[in-house]
C-alpha cells in the first residue's frame, strides 16, 4: 500500500465508507482486532478493557499507533471470541471500569462494534465507551448508539483546513457528530491532542472551546469533560518500523506549562478540563 | 471459659453499652455494642503537633545512627536473656512521650532471645563484632535447653538434608515462630487482675480431670500464662502505671494495650509479631473522651502517632542468613484496619483513619504493617483515603474481607502478611514454605539435587529420555510431592512440639481463650515457576540436557507455551492444580496438637534465596534466577497487563490456601490516570474489581522505576522510601543490592 518513503496521505478506505462486514466460515460476524489492553486507566472512566480495532481512514500526523491503520493487519476474531475474552474480566470490570473500543477507528467496523457492545451489555452488564473521531457517525442511525454509555470524541482541530492538513479528512462530520450527541443526550468527553506548532495556537483552542461551550449549554451534563492530551513521540518507532516517514521528528513534546495553559482556556469557557 | 468477672460496674466502663462482654472475656461483643461506624471522609484528621514532630525527629536521628551501625544494629544488651521484666523502663524522651515503653532500657537497643536459639544469638553477635556474656553460654550449655537444640534432637537425617538443599527453607527452628496475636485489647478492657482471675478459674476447671499428657501440658501452660500476666503488671508498674484495673481513658486504653504488646515483643522474637485489630476498639475510648470534652482531635491523633512511633521501632537481633530470607529488618507489626461487620455495618471508625494518617504525619514507613481489610461495601470516603495513602506512600496492603469474613468471622486479624486468625481464639504453627520448583526437578532427577549432585530423596528413579513427557512428569511429580509433604509436616510437628516446650509464648497465649483453634500453616514457593514448567512440558516440547552424571541440569524449549499471569486457563489451571494437590497431600498427615492444615502462597523476600538454590527449570528460568514473589507471575511473563495478571492470581482457590495468597503489583502514577482524583478513583475501583473477581491480597506500589534507581545510587536521600514486597513493606534502602534489583526488574505496569 505504501512505498518505503511515502507520506501516508491516502487511506485505502474511500471517505465515508464502512469496511465490508466479515463473516467466518460458519457465518459468524468477525472483526479485525489489533490488540487488547486489559487494564487501561486513561481511556474512559475507571480501569477498562480496551479493544483496539485495526483500520482507520485518517492519517493523523501525530498518530501513535500507525500500525492500526491497515484493517487486515488485525487478527480476525468473532464477536463471540471477543465477548468471551472480555467476559473473563467481567467481575473486575463491572466495578473497576468497563469496556472501551478504540482503534484505529472503530466505526469503520460499525456492525461488529455494535454487536460487541450489545452483547457485552446484555451478558455482562458492563459500562461501554466508544473512542472515535466521529467521521463515520453521520452514516449511523441514532439507535446504533443505544448500547454506548459514553463517547470519547477526538477533535483534532477546530479549523477545517488545519484539520484536513493533520488528518487528511474533513472536519464537519466530527462537529456534526458532537451536535448530535448533545441532541441525543449521550454523555461524551472531548479529547484534544496538544501538538506544539500544530494544535497549540491559543486562538484556535479558544475557538474550539467556544464552540464546545455553546454546544454544552444546550444540554448541561452531556459534555462531561475535555481532556488535553500532551503530544508524545512514543509512536515514532512504529512509523519507522512500517517504513513510513514521520514528519514530527523535530517537534518537541509540549511543556507542562503549555498543557496547563491550554487546559486553562477550556476551563475559562466553563468546561471541566484535565 | 466464662469466668464471672468481679465488679462488672467498673467506673472504667461508664457510658459503655452493657452486654455479655461484662460477664465473660468477649472483646468482639464489646466492640459491636459500642463502636461508632464512620462513613465520612478524611477531612477531620489533624496534622502532627510540634511535640510529635520533635519526638519523631529525635528518633530519626537514632534511626540514622542505626542504619550506619555495623549490621544495622545500634546496640545490643548482651548481658541477659530477655523476658518481660528483664529491663527497667526506657524512653526516647520522657518529657515528650505520651505513650511509653521500649523493648529494653533504650530505644533501638536490641535484646537477645536465647530461649529460641542460643546459636542464632552467638552468630548474630559475632557478625557485628560483639560478644555474648559467658554466663549466658554456661546457662544454656549446662542448665537449660533452647528450642533450636531441641528441634535438632528430633529431626531425622532426611529433614536435615531437605533443609540444607533448600527444598524446605525458612523453618522457625532457630528463632521464634511468631504469627501468634495476643488479644492486647483485653488488657485495656478488663485490666490484668481480671485476666488473672479469669485464667485461674479456667485452670481450676481442669483440677478434677485425669492428668493425661494433654491436661498436664495445659495446666503448666496456664500457670505460665498467669505468671506472665503478673510480670506484665510489674513491667507496667516500672513505668509508673497500675494496669491491674481496666483503662479509664483513651490515653490509658492506648497505653494498656501497648503494654500488652510490649510484653510480647520483650519475650518473643517471632518472625512476625503482629498487633491484631485494635483501631476500632480504641476508637470507642476516643469517642467517649471526645464526647466528654476531655480529648480533642489533635490529641487523639497524637496518641495514635505516639503508639505508631513505638511500633516502628520494634527490633530483633537477626543473622545475615535470616536477613537474606526476610530482608529489611521486618517485624510484621501487622494491624488490620477496616472491614465489614457480620451485621452489615462497616468496622471503619475515625481511628481507622488516624492509623493511616500516621503515614502522612510521620512519613512513609514499612512498620507497622498496615493492612486494609477491603470490601466493596466499605464507605467511599475510607476507600478513597486508602487509595490516596497507597499512591503517596506505597506503604499499605489490601486483603479481601469478603473472602475472610465468612471463614473467620468479623474480629480476625492478620498475622504477618496474609494469615487471617480470629483474635484471641486462634493461633498458627508457622511453617515457612517448601520449594515446588525444586521438587519438580527432584521428580525429574529421581531425588538427586541438581546443584550438588547429592541424592537427597531415597527410592526414586530419574526420568529418562530426551523429551519430557507431561503425563510421566506429573506422575513422578505427584509421588515426589507425597514424599515432600510427609517430610515437611514431620519437620513442622517437631518444631512446634519443641517450641511449645522450650519457648512457649506465655504472654501472647495469656491473651487467648483457653481452647483455641490451631492451624498448621504450610506454604509453597515457586508456584509460577512450577506451573510455567509444567505448561512448557505440556504445550511446547522440552528436552532435558543432562550432565555426565546423568542429571538434568538444563532444558531446551522447542516452541512456545502459555505462561501464568495472562488469564490463560491452560496454564492457570495448572497453578490451581498444584495448589490444590499439595494442600491435599499436606492434609493426609497427622499434625501436632491436631492442628488444622493450611497453606499459603507467599514468599516474602525469600523468592531470591529460593531462586539461588534452584537450578535451571523447564520453563526456561536460569540457574539461580529469583522466583517471582508469592503468587506472582514470573517477571516479564505477565505481558497482558495488570488486570490479566490479577485475574490469573485470583483463580487460585482460597479454600486450598487458607493461610493466604500474596500478589504484589507495581504501577507508575501515570498508569493510574491523568489526574490525582482519577488515580484515587481508579485505584479504588481496581481494588473493588479485584476483590469482586475473588482476588485475595494485593500489595500496591505506585512508583516510578527511576525513583528506585535513584534511591540505589543515593540511599541517603531516601531514608523513608517504602516499597511493598510479598506481604510486607520494607525500607527500600535496607534491601540487599540483589533484592533491590529483583524489585526493579519486576514487571512495572505501564498500564494499570
Amino acid at each position: 500500500m505504501f512505498t518505503a518513503t511515502a507520506m501516508p496521505t491516502k487511506s485505502p478506505f474511500p471517505s465515508g465508507k464502512f469496511a465490508a462486514a466479515t463473516l467466518d466460515q460458519d457465518g459468524h460476524r468477525c472483526g479485525y482486532v489489533h490488540s487488547v489492553e486489559t487494564g487501561a486507566a486513561v481511556d474512559g472512566p475507571g480501569v477498562r478493557f480496551v479493544l483496539f480495532l485495526s483500520g482507520c481512514q485518517f492519517r493523523c500526523l501525530y498518530c501513535h499507533n500507525p500500525d492500526t491503520w491497515k484493517l487486515h493487519n488485525g487478527m480476525l476474531l468473532t464477536v463471540d471470541d471477543v465477548v468471551a475474552q472480555i467476559g473473563s474480566y467481567a467481575p473486575f470490570l463491572r466495578l473497576a471500569g468497563g469496556l472501551t473500543i478504540s482503534g484505529g477507528e472503530p466505526l469503520l467496523q460499525a456492525g461488529f462494534v455494535r454487536e460487541v457492545f450489545t452483547q457485552v451489555k446484555q451478558r455482562h452488564g458492563l459500562h461501554t465507551t466508544l473512542d472515535t473521531q466521529g467521521f463515520l457517525a453521520t452514516r449511523l442511525p441514532d439507535s446504533w448508539f443505544d448500547p454506548v454509555d459514553l463517547v470519547l470524541l477526538d477533535i483534532k482541530h477546530i479549523d477545517a483546513a488545519r484539520y484536513r492538513q493533520i488528518t487528511g479528512q474533513p472536519l464537519q462530520p466530527t462537529l456534526d457528530f458532537a451536535a448530535r450527541l448533545i441532541r441525543l443526550g449521550k454523555p461524551f468527553w472531548v479529547r484534544y491532542v496538544l501538538v506544539p506548532g500544530l494544535t497549540d495556537d491559543a486562538a484556535h483552542i479558544a475557538q474550539l472551546a467556544g464552540h464546545l461551550q455553546a454546544l454544552a449549554s444546550q444540554r448541561p451534563g452531556c459534555l462531561q469533560r475535555v481532556e488535553v492530551l500532551p503530544f508524545h513521540k512514543m509512536g515514532e518507532t512504529k512509523w519507522q518500523a512500517l517504513g513510513l516517514r514521520y514528519s514530527l521528528t523535530s517537534t518537541p513534546e509540549p511543556s507542562p506549562a503549555a498543557v496547563d495553559a491550554a487546559r486553562a482556556i477550556f476551563s475559562a469557557h466553563g468546561l471541566a478540563c484535565c | 471459659m466464662n469466668a464471672p468477672l468481679k465488679s462488672p460496674q467498673h467506673r472504667a466502663w461508664h457510658n459503655f453499652g452493657a452486654g455479655r462482654w461484662q460477664q465473660q472475656i468477649n472483646v468482639r461483643d464489646f466492640i459491636q455494642r459500642n463502636y461508632t461506624p464512620y462513613d465520612g471522609d478524611a477531612g477531620f484528621l489533624a496534622d502532627p503537633t510540634e511535640r510529635t514532630l520533635l519526638l519523631w525527629g529525635k528518633l530519626c536521628t537514632l534511626l540514622q545512627q542505626e542504619r550506619a551501625a555495623p549490621g544495622g544494629v545500634l546496640d545490643v544488651a548482651t548481658d541477659r536473656g530477655t523476658r518481660i521484666t528483664a529491663f527497667g523502663p526506657g524512653y526516647i524522651d520522657r518529657s515528650l512521650e505520651k505513650i511509653v515503653g521500649v523493648q529494653t532500657d533504650a530505644p533501638l537497643r536490641r535484646a537477645i532471645f536465647p530461649n529460641t536459639g542460643l546459636r542464632m544469638v552467638q552468630a548474630a553477635l559475632h557478625e557485628i563484632g560483639r560478644d555474648l556474656d559467658p554466663a549466658i553460654e554456661t546457662i544454656y550449655q549446662h542448665y537449660r535447653k533452647d528450642h533450636n537444640s531441641a528441634v535438632f534432637d528430633a529431626y531425622n537425617p532426611l529433614i536435615r538434608a531437605c533443609r540444607s538443599s533448600g527444598i524446605i527453607t525458612g523453618l522457625p527452628d532457630a528463632y521464634g515462630r511468631g504469627r501468634i496475636i495476643g488479644d492486647y485489647r483485653r488488657v485495656a478492657l478488663y485490666g490484668v487482675d481480671a485476666l488473672v482471675a479469669f485464667k485461674e478459674s479456667d485452670k481450676a476447671a481442669t483440677d478434677d480431670l485425669d492428668f493425661t499428657e494433654d491436661v498436664l501440658r495445659l495446666r503448666e501452660e496456664m500457670s505460665e500464662q498467669i505468671r506472665a500476666l503478673h510480670e506484665l503488671k510489674a513491667m507496667a508498674a516500672s513505668y509508673g502505671f497500675d494496669i491491674g484495673s481496666p483503662a479509664t481513658t483513651a490515653q490509658e486504653a492506648t497505653q494498656w494495650l501497648y503494654f500488652g504488646y510490649l510484653a510480647a515483643v520483650k519475650e518473643q522474637n517471632g518472625a512476625a509479631m503482629s498487633l491484631g485489630r485494635v483501631s476500632t476498639f480504641l476508637d470507642i475510648y476516643f469517642e467517649r473522651d471526645l464526647a466528654a470534652g476531655v480529648l480533642d482531635e489533635t490529641t487523639a491523633q497524637e496518641l495514635i502517632d505516639d503508639l505508631v512511633i513505638k511500633l516502628r521501632i520494634v527490633r530483633f537481633l537477626r543473622t545475615e542468613e535470616y536477613n537474606s530470607l526476610y530482608s529489611g529488618d521486618p517485624t510484621w507489626v501487622t494491624e488490620a484496619i477496616g472491614g465489614m461487620g457480620k451485621d452489615g455495618r462497616t468496622l471503619v471508625s475515625k481511628t481507622s483513619f488516624r492509623f493511616l494518617n500516621t503515614l502522612f504525619n510521620l512519613g512513609a514507613a514499612p512498620e507497622p504493617n498496615l493492612t486494609v481489610l477491603w470490601s466493596s461495601a466499605l464507605p467511599r470516603g475510607f476507600k478513597d483515603f486508602c487509595a490516596r495513602v497507597s499512591i503517596e506512600t506505597s506503604s499499605i496492603q489490601y486483603e479481601s474481607d469478603d473472602q475472610m469474613r465468612p471463614q473467620w468471622g468479623d474480629d480476625y486479624g492478620i498475622a504477618c502478611c496474609v494469615s487471617a486468625m480470629a483474635i484471641g481464639k486462634q493461633m498458627q504453627f508457622f511453617g515457612a514454605r517448601c520449594n515446588l520448583a525444586k521438587a519438580l526437578l527432584y521428580a525429574i532427577n529421581g531425588g538427586v539435587d541438581e546443584k550438588t549432585g547429592q541424592r537427597v530423596v531415597p527410592g526414586f528413579e530419574p526420568i529418562t529420555g530426551d523429551y519430557l513427557d507431561f503425563d510421566t512428569v506429573v506422575t513422578r511429580f505427584e509421588a515426589m510431592l507425597d514424599w515432600l509433604a510427609q517430610t515437611y509436616v514431620k519437620a513442622l510437628n517437631a518444631i512446634h512440639y519443641m517450641h511449645d516446650k522450650y519457648a512457649y509464648e506465655r504472654i501472647e497465649m495469656a491473651l487467648h481463650d483457653r481452647d483455641i483453634l490451631r492451624t498448621m500453616a504450610c506454604g509453597i514457593a515457586g508456584l509460577s515457576v512450577a506451573a510455567d514448567s509444567l505448561s512448557a512440558i505440556k504445550y511446547a516440547k522440552v528436552k532435558a540436557i543432562r550432565n555426565e552424571a546423568g542429571i538434568a541440569v538444563d532444558f531446551a524449549i522447542d516452541g512456545s507455551y502459555p505462561a501464568f499471569g495472562n488469564n490463560d486457563d491452560r496454564v492457570d489451571n495448572l497453578a490451581v492444580w498444584l495448589t490444590e494437590t499439595f494442600m491435599r497431600k499436606i492434609r493426609q498427615h497427622p499434625t501436632y496438637r491436631n492442628a488444622m492444615p493450611t497453606q499459603s502462597v507467599l514468599t516474602i523476600t525469600s523468592n531470591v534465596v529460593y531462586g539461588k538454590k534452584t537450578g535451571n527449570t523447564p520453563d526456561g528460568r536460569r540457574d539461580g534466577a529469583p522466583f517471582a514473589p508469592g503468587a506472582n507471575p514470573m517477571n516479564g511473563r505477565d505481558q497482558s497487563g495488570f488486570v490479566a495478571a490479577g485475574a490469573s492470581v485470583a483463580k487460585l482457590p482460597y479454600a486450598a490456601a487458607l493461610d493466604g495468597i500474596s500478589w504484589t503489583a507495581s504501577a507508575t502514577p501515570d498508569a493510574l490516570g491523568h489526574t490525582g482524583a482519577d488515580r484515587i478513583a481508579n485505584l479504588t475501583n481496581c481494588l473493588d474489581g479485584f476483590c469482586n473477581a475473588s482476588g485475595f491480597h494485593i500489595n500496591v506500589n505506585v512508583l516510578n522505576r527511576d525513583t528506585l534507581l535513584d534511591a540505589m545510587a543515593h540511599p541517603e536521600q531516601y531514608p523513608q522510601l517504602t516499597i511493598r514486597v510479598s506481604g510486607y513493606a520494607v525500607n527500600f534502602i535496607k534491601l540487599s543490592r540483589e533484592q533491590q534489583l529483583d524489585v526493579i526488574n519486576r514487571t512495572f505496569h505501564q498500564h494499570a
